[in-house]
This record gives structure tokens, sequence and C-alpha cells, in this order.
């Protein structure tokens, strides 16, 4: 421990890339991916975690990386919507949004994919939802209130459903 | 953000040592306690960080349940365990904020979480909860989301948790670090002239675990608010109910989003208990413990709204015809 705890040596892995970080402890997930490393992907909407544009998937789950302390997250294994490509082209979640044209201005999309692609792997892991009654199937109820934690002012929710629909019915 | 120091205890013993000091602050999932530092409601100078030390694992025993206190609400929810014997709790935390906050929100910090009410969040207005002595806006302003039952002149903030409401109806016990455990109904202290005391924790006090006695009869959980998700309670309702031959044997029955803390309705369950399983028992018992109800011009709807969302979830229960 330094005698100086307000800054903390931080190291994430980053889209599977190492990342040490120099920080004020006071840096969020957010802000360090988007001020530290550039990545300006994830959104800053409302930063108090009510809008669900930052984010992100930390060990493989869904979080909100505006009210995460990256101090708190060493060691960390995080995944931006810049990682979610692969080698072969686009996730299938990002080829199903295209697809089904589910934006408008485009703002919330990053956390909108990033959230889907979380939601998909809770599905998959059977996780019910609050809508739930008997085994989880991806119906527009479904897809809505497992989706609920990222707001859309455009109100592209429509074929944001479907986009998820789409991506959870190719695998 | 007022600066602060960060550290990582390695057990709970070394965190009550750390967090002995003024302004220090307990973090774990940090989706409530964040969010409050931004806003310059929290000013803790230092974060002992206890998210890895305390026991997140699920145990069944003959005695219940046992969760630990820094189990994520998503983990506890979806538990196939908490599913089939507690469902009232699984519904509860899947009622609860978004998939990414479940994801990140623990159990012992959910419990700890913070009034929603606007003036608390605003430090630029007074509020006898954040800076005691200043008053309540509240009382004469914005207070339709707010509490009817266990307020005071001095505040009127609800607790948001719904799953508190859950532990509540569940008789939960609150384990901590080296104390005797609190049960959940006695956590919360009411505002009285001291709302800045919100419960009965000693400073320092650490939550390892929570734990409920078994149950043996159908529970759930009902939340009305504004949107249909993501959004906190106007008012909830957590109930079980053991009906044998059309006769109430056992009864629980909590409240969400109208008061400083779950409200369990003591009175309600014991109209009801070896009396008629029908609608119009549970509304006369909704009725008598909505008798001590306060509510302020604003928000006395929540009068009628929880008295028909008890009949109803209790209907449900009995699987009584509305």
């Amino acid at each position: 421990m330094t005698d100086d705890r307000r800054f903390a040596e931080v190291s994430l892995r980053v889209n599977g890339e190492l990342r040490p970080l120099s920080l004020d402890t006071r840096t969020t997930l957010l802000d360090a991916l988007r001020e530290h490393l550039g990545l300006t992907g994830s959104k800053k909407g409302c930063d108090h975690g009510q809008c669900g544009a930052c984010t992100v998937l930390v060990d493989g789950r869904r979080v909100l990386s505006c009210l995460a302390l990256a101090v708190a997250l060493d060691g960390a294994e995080v995944t931006t919507v810049e990682g979610l490509a692969g080698p072969d082209g686009l996730h299938p979640v990002q080829q199903a949004f295209l697809e089904r044209d589910a934006f408008q201005c485009g703002y919330c999309t990053p956390g909108q994919v990033c959230s889907a692609v979380g939601a998909l792997a809770e599905y998959d892991a059977g996780w019910p939802s609050l809508v739930t009654d008997g085994e989880p199937a991806l119906t527009d109820a479904e897809v809505a209130e497992r989706m609920s934690g990222n707001l859309c002012r455009c109100g592209a929710y429509p074929n944001i459903v479907a986009a998820v629909q789409d991506a959870g019915a190719a695998r | 953000m007022r600066p602060f120091d960060y550290a990582r205890a390695t057990d709970p013993a070394g965190a009550v040592a750390l967090v002995g000091r003024p302004d220090a602050k307990y973090l774990a999932g940090g989706t409530n306690l964040v969010d409050l530092m931004k806003l310059g409601v929290e000013t803790p100078a230092l974060l002992v960080d206890v998210a890895r030390l305390l026991p997140t694992g699920i145990e069944e025993s003959a005695d219940g349940l046992r969760i630990g206190a820094g189990a994520r609400n998503s983990d506890v929810a979806v538990d196939r365990r908490v599913r089939a014997h507690y469902p009232v709790l699984s519904q509860a935390l899947l009622a609860g904020a978004s998939g990414q906050l479940r994801n990140a929100a623990t159990i012992g910090g959910n419990l700890l979480q913070r009034t929603r009410c606007r003036y608390f969040q605003d430090v630029t207005k007074p509020c006898n909860k954040r800076a005691p002595g200043t008053g309540c806006p509240a009382i004469a302003g914005a207070h339709r989301d707010l509490g009817i039952l266990g307020t005071s002149e001095h505040c009127v903030a609800t607790h948001p948790s719904d799953l508190a409401v859950a532990l509540a109806a569940l008789d939960a016990q609150v384990h901590l670090h080296e104390a005797a455990p609190v049960p959940l109904t006695g956590l919360y202290a009411l505002p009285g002239d001291t709302p800045q005391v919100e419960t009965v924790l000693p400073p320092g006090a650490l939550i390892t675990a929570v734990s409920l006695p078994p149950l043996g009869f159908p529970s759930r959980y009902r939340k009305v608010r504004d949107r249909a998700s993501y959004a906190f309670a106007v008012a909830s309702v957590a109930a079980a109910l053991d009906v044998v031959d059309g006769t109430v044997r056992d009864v629980r029955i909590a409240w969400g989003g109208v008061a400083p803390r779950p409200w369990r309705a003591y009175q309600a369950e014991r109209e009801l208990r070896g009396g008629p399983a029908t609608e119009a028992a549970f509304r006369a018992a909704a009725d008598a413990e909505l008798a001590a109800a306060r509510p302020l011009p604003e928000n006395a709807f929540k009068v009628p709204l929880v008295r028909n969302l008890t009949a109803a979830v209790l209907g449900e229960l009995a699987g009584v015809d509305r």
C-alpha cells in the first residue's frame, strides 16, 4: 500500500489486452475506458446508472461502467463494444442490429449491443426474468424486460427487440 | 466527487479495523454509493472495499437458506433453491433495477442503500436525513412517491429496496461480523426526530450473510411502478399464505414503497390467522393495518392501492376467484 491511496495502479484486461493504468481512485470504469484508453464506444448518457448507455461486460457479465470504480476492478476482464467483433466480422448481435436497423441516432447502441450480448448469455444459462412463466423463451415481453436497463430516446425499441431475437435465434 | 483513499480489505476483521475512522465507508457493488458520491450526498474520505472478502455462496440446511452478503442480486434471484422454496425472494430481486445493476449489486449492500427521495439526493435542498435540522421540503412539496406509514413530521422518505420487503416477509436474520444477528424487521429505525439514523447497526458493523428459515407455503412479490420495468416501487407487496380448508393457517405480509422500512403488516396478519381466506377478509385485514397510515395529499392514493394490491396477491396465493 502506498502512502497516497488517492491514486492507484490498476491493471485491466480490456478486449483481450492487458492495460496497466495509474488512476485517481475516483475514476469510474467508464472514464478509464473513454479518457485513459481512448475507447469512446462506451457512451456517457446519464452517468448515474439510469440509462444503460455505458454498459460493458466485466468478467463476462453486463454491468454499468459509470457506477463501477476502476480501482475496485483491478485484474478484471473488460469487453467493450470495440472488442465484440472477431476476425471474421461483426458479432452476431452487431450484425442483427444492422440488419434490423435497430437504432436511429446511435448513441445508446453500444450499450444496447453489450447489454444484449450479456442478456443472451444470461438467457442461455437458463436465468429467468420477472416475466418468465415456465421455461424462458425470447418473446417480445421477455426481451423488453431483460433489456429494460437500456433506454433509447429515439424509440427504436421495436427493432431493438427484433434484433435481439434474431441474434438469439441465430446461434 | 471528493477525493478519497481506497483500501481493499482481505478479511472481515481487517475491514472492520480499516473502517473504524470517521468518514470511512464500506464499498461492495457500489451501485448506490458511487452514485451518491457523484451527487455529493456521500463524501467518504476512505472506501474500504469488501466486495472480494464477503461470502458469496448460498447454503441450504435444515435451518433454511443462508446467503452470503457478497452474493450478487442476479445470482440469488436465479438460484434454483431460492426459486423453488422462496419465490417471493426471487421475484423481488428480479423486480429490482436492471440486469446490469443486479449483476453488480450485492445482498448486503442492497439492504443498506439509501432513499431515492429527490430532496435527499439533491444537496442544494434542505433534508433532515442528509443535513439534520434543515427541514423536510417533501412534506409540502414532491411527496407523491414517499411514505404513508411510519413517517414523521421530520421525514417521509421510503426505503427503496425490493429485496428487503421480501426478507421482511420471510423473517430473515441479518448476520454481522462478530455481533449478534439482527432480524430484518428490526434492522431499520423509524425516522422520528432523528431521520439521519436509518438502522440499528453500530458504526463499522459489517453484514456478512442473510439467513431465511424454511417456508413451507406459497409466496409471491408484486410491485406497482410508473413503468413496466426498471423503476422503483410506487408500492409493493411481499406475501406468503398457508390456507387449509379455506382457513388461513399462516400468513406473512410486507409492504414496500410506503414506509421508511419494509413494512411488515403484523396487524393484518393477526386479523387473518384462523379466519376465512376470502377477498373480503383480505381487504379488511389490509384496512386494519392501513388504519395507522398518515398519507399526504399527493400520496393518499397509496392507501387504496396497497389495500387492493394486498387483496389481489393474497387472492392469487389462495387461489380465490376474483
